[in-house]
Parts: structure tokens; C-alpha cells; sequence
């Protein structure tokens, strides 16, 4: 079966519905799957839910998704670098539902992993504990979150192969391995496709059996915070 | 005092003093601001630091030129790594906070309660950016000390009976470093361990609405 795609929008061929979850990789703009979101864009699917740690800034990541209104619910930990989710959100265009990062990342994993739900200590005696059933097991309290099932997962790696065996690089793993766990059908979009043989099967970070369609493309990679120390003088 | 002056500690000697709280070994995650700075005082001590984002052995800012885009701290900011990092996804990054095998967190607050209750992701009203990984970090890790000014802007106590903002946690602050010196969450309320140099217990009771027991 042939995985690879020869961009963004033929791999979204026959994928995208309005008012659909996708779930998305990246954390900040780091690892995030930017040909994808374009695509998305420019398909103009809308009312669409994302289950993603963060919304991006205005012009990059899914904030561009924002500006063209496309979006009716985010499920992130935090939305703090982007003005026009705000003005989205305070003026209830937009929906926002809080998780805390950790339980938004096991919430993915367990949903691809056939985990309906689990219990967590992550926000007991928090606004997060509303209306979520609570148990105690052995003396502590616990509280119970939802697996997700995203009708599709959009992730950036850094390396495949043509199976969809992946390899991410540093911190831009972040989210893109739970993310694409949790999608009926996952898009993937690297900066290299090498040949079969050449990743180790011993350091592959994500078996491409999570991973249905491929694409490989140029990133912009923009940083979100660039932060330098001074060099001593010799 | 002239008006803006705080007495006791200011950001760089609480971080000296967070950073006697670890031990030689620890796994640590630090929050942003000043707990970010305590960093710079572990001294011969191997602590090992934890980025949320998904990485063990965060290492210094890099030299200008050589930023990585891939290589980021859970602030976004551009950092490097060591010779004894390790990368892995964010869900295994919260199984180990969740899972109890960070040893601490030392992070900021906007408000503590004498019960050890901890608010610091919300302010009704105002912009709503998240929590992040707070919530999950103070309710896994092994130790959470909370390093803040004693006061807010407008001289009021940020150590209080009740917390009036929405809590990241609930009775899950061990430790707090204020400018003024050191609290720790005990039966009843909090309790002096230190004062910063020149103020009295005195001086703390007064600057603090928690009862100190």
C-alpha cells in the first residue's frame, strides 16, 4: 500500500469534513505540522475542533486557521501567545476546553491505545474536577478522563521511511507521537523521506503502523522565542 | 523603606536559596521567572532538569547563531542540550511527573493558602491563557516549593487563610520562599524556617494574612 503523497492537499484528499476533531502535534510552534495546517486552510473546511497543546501565534501554526475562522473548539493546556484566539474567545466566537498538559497528552495516548478513560490525580479540587467522576484508591482521590478519538491526526516528524516508520528530532517530538496515535487516519509530514533500511529498526520513535498517509516537504521551522546567551571573550 | 524598596531577599537570593533545597542527583523541573534562575546556583551539584516539552538535561541558552528551532524549553525559548540529555513525547514526559519520579518543582504563584493550596493559572476577568503543565506538576512531583514576593504590587499578602483565585492545586505546596524568608506548610498553618537577612519574625507575621503557627 502506498503511503506517500506528493503534497499536503493531495494527502487531505477525501479527509476533511466540516465539524470534524483533528488532533495536531507540536508544542509552541516547535514540531508542528505546518504544510498540513496550510492545506487545511486552503480547503476551507470549517467548524473544525482541535485537540492540539497550543493554538499557535496569529500568522503561524493553527492561529492561521483562526484568522480564517475555521475553528469552533480548541482542547489545549495553553493559548497565551496568541492575540487573535483571545479576541476569538472573549467575544465567544470560540470555544476553549482546558486541559491540563499531561492529561491532554494521556488523553491522546490512551484513545489510540484502546483506553476509554483513566484516572488521574491532575486537578482534583480544581475547576478541571467539575462534573468528572471521582474515586479514591488506596487513601487518595482520583478523577476520570476521556481517552480521545480524533477523526483525524496531523503530525511533523523529522525522517520516515515510505511505511510511515517515524523519527522526530529533539523537542519537536513534544505531542506528535500521542497525537498521531489517536486519529482514525494520520497524516504525516517530514523533512526527509529516506529509503527502507537505512532508519535503525532499533530507534524508530513512532512504528509506522500509526501512520497512514506521508508527505515530505520544506518547513519554515519558525522559532517562537529566541533566546541566546553572550559569548565569554577568549 | 523608600516606596518601591523590598525589604529581605531580592530575585537572585531567593533562586540561591531554592537552590539549597536540591540535592546532588535530583530530577527537577523549574517553572518560569525566578524559579528559572536557580539554575545558576546549583553549584557541584548534578541536578538533572526536566522541560515538560519532553526532554531530561535541559543544558544553557545557546551562543547567538546556533539556535536549533527543534530544541526548545517548555517557556519556547531556544536552549541546549547536554551530554547526558534525553528526548521522549509528552505523554511519557507526564507519566514521569504524574508517576512521581520528578523529585520537585519549584515554580511561582500568585497566591498560597495556609493549607498548602496553590493558585497560580487564573484571574477571572482577565486573559485567560491556561494552565499548561502546573496543574500536573503539583500534583505529581515528589516536593513543590513555591518561590514569590511575600507581597503583591499593591502590599498585600499573597500568603493567605483561603485562596481567592481559582487553584491549580489543592494542598499541594510543601515549601514557599518569599523575599522575606522561608514557610513551610504545616498542621494548622504555616511555619517560619528562615528570615531573609534583616527581617524579624515579626515582620513576617505582619506582611502575612496565613495564621503562622
Amino acid at each position: 500500500m502506498k503511503k506517500v503523497y506528493a503534497n499536503a492537499t493531495e494527502a487531505l484528499d477525501g479527509l476533511l469534513q466540516d465539524g470534524m476533531t483533528i488532533a495536531a502535534g507540536g508544542f509552541g510552534l516547535c514540531g508542528i505540522p505546518e504544510l498540513l495546517l496550510q492545506a487545511i486552510k486552503d480547503h476551507g473546511a470549517k467548524d473544525l475542533t482541535f485537540a492540539s497543546n497550543n493554538a499557535g501565534v496569529d500568522d503561524f501554526g493553527i492561529g492561521i486557521l483562526l484568522q480564517s475562522r475555521q475553528v469552533k473548539k480548541m482542547m489545549s493546556s495553553y493559548v497565551g501567545e496568541n492575540a487573535e484566539f483571545m479576541r476569538q474567545y472573549l467575544a465567544g466566537e470560540l470555544e476553549i476546553e482546558f486541559n491540563p498538559q499531561g492529561t491532554l497528552a494521556e488523553r491522546m495516548r490512551a484513545g489510540g491505545a484502546g483506553i476509554p478513560g483513566f484516572y488521574t490525580k491532575t486537578g482534583v479540587g480544581t475547576q478541571v474536577a467539575e462534573g468528572k467522576e471521582h474515586k479514591d484508591f488506596d487513601g487518595e482521590t482520583y478523577i476520570l478522563e476521556r481517552g480521545i478519538v480524533a477523526d483525524l491526526s496531523i503530525v511533523k516528524a523529522w525522517k520516515a521511511d515510505d511505511t510511515g516508520n517515524l523519527v522526530f528530532r529533539k523537542t519537536a517530538r513534544n505531542f506528535n507521537p500521542p497525537a498521531a496515535m489517536c486519529g482514525k487516519v494520520c497524516i504525516a509530514e517530514v523533512e526527509e523521506i529516506v529509503p527502507r533500511g537505512t532508519l535503525d529498526p532499533d530507534n524508530i520513535h513512532l512504528p509506522g503502523i500509526y501512520v497512514h498517509r506521508l508527505i515530505q516537504g520544506d518547513h519554515e521551522k519558525r522559532i517562537e522565542q529566541v533566546t541566546t546567551r553572550k559569548r565569554e571573550n577568549a | 523603606m523608600m516606596p518601591g524598596d523590598v525589604k529581605g531577599w531580592d530575585r537572585n537570593q531567593m533562586a540561591e536559596r531554592a537552590a539549597r533545597e536540591l540535592e546532588d542527583g535530583m530530577y527537577v523541573n523549574l517553572g518560569i521567572g525566578i524559579p528559572t534562575l536557580v539554575a545558576n546556583y546549583v553549584g557541584d551539584k548534578e541536578i538533572t532538569l526536566q522541560s515538560e516539552n519532553g526532554m531530561l538535561g535541559m543544558g544553557a541558552f545557546p551562543y547567538e547563531g546556533e539556535e536549533d528551532p527543534d530544541l526548545i524549553n517548555a517557556g519556547k525559548q531556544t536552549i541546549t542540550e547536554l551530554n547526558r540529555t534525553a528526548y521522549f513525547d509528552s505523554a511519557t514526559s507526564f507519566g514521569m511527573i504524574r508517576g512521581g519520579k520528578i523529585a520537585a518543582a519549584i515554580l511561582g504563584a500568585m497566591e498560597v493558602a495556609e493549607n498548602g493550596d496553590l493558585a497560580n493559572w487564573m484571574i477571572p476577568g482577565k486573559l485567560v491563557k491556561g494552565m499548561g503543565g502546573a496543574m500536573d506538576l503539583v500534583a505529581g512531583v515528589g516536593r513543590v516549593i513555591v518561590v514569590m514576593d511575600h507581597t503583591n504590587k499593591a502590599g498585600a499578602s499573597k500568603l493567605l487563610k483561603e485562596c481567592s483565585l481559582p487553584l491549580t492545586g489543592k494542598g499541594v505546596v510543601d515549601r514557599i520562599i518569599t523575599n522575606l524568608g522561608v514557610l513551610d506548610v504545616a498542621e494548622g498553618g504555616l511555619k517560619i524556617v528562615e528570615c531573609a537577612e534583616g527581617v524579624t519574625e515579626d515582620e513576617i507575621r505582619a506582611a502575612t494574612d496565613a495564621t503562622i503557627v
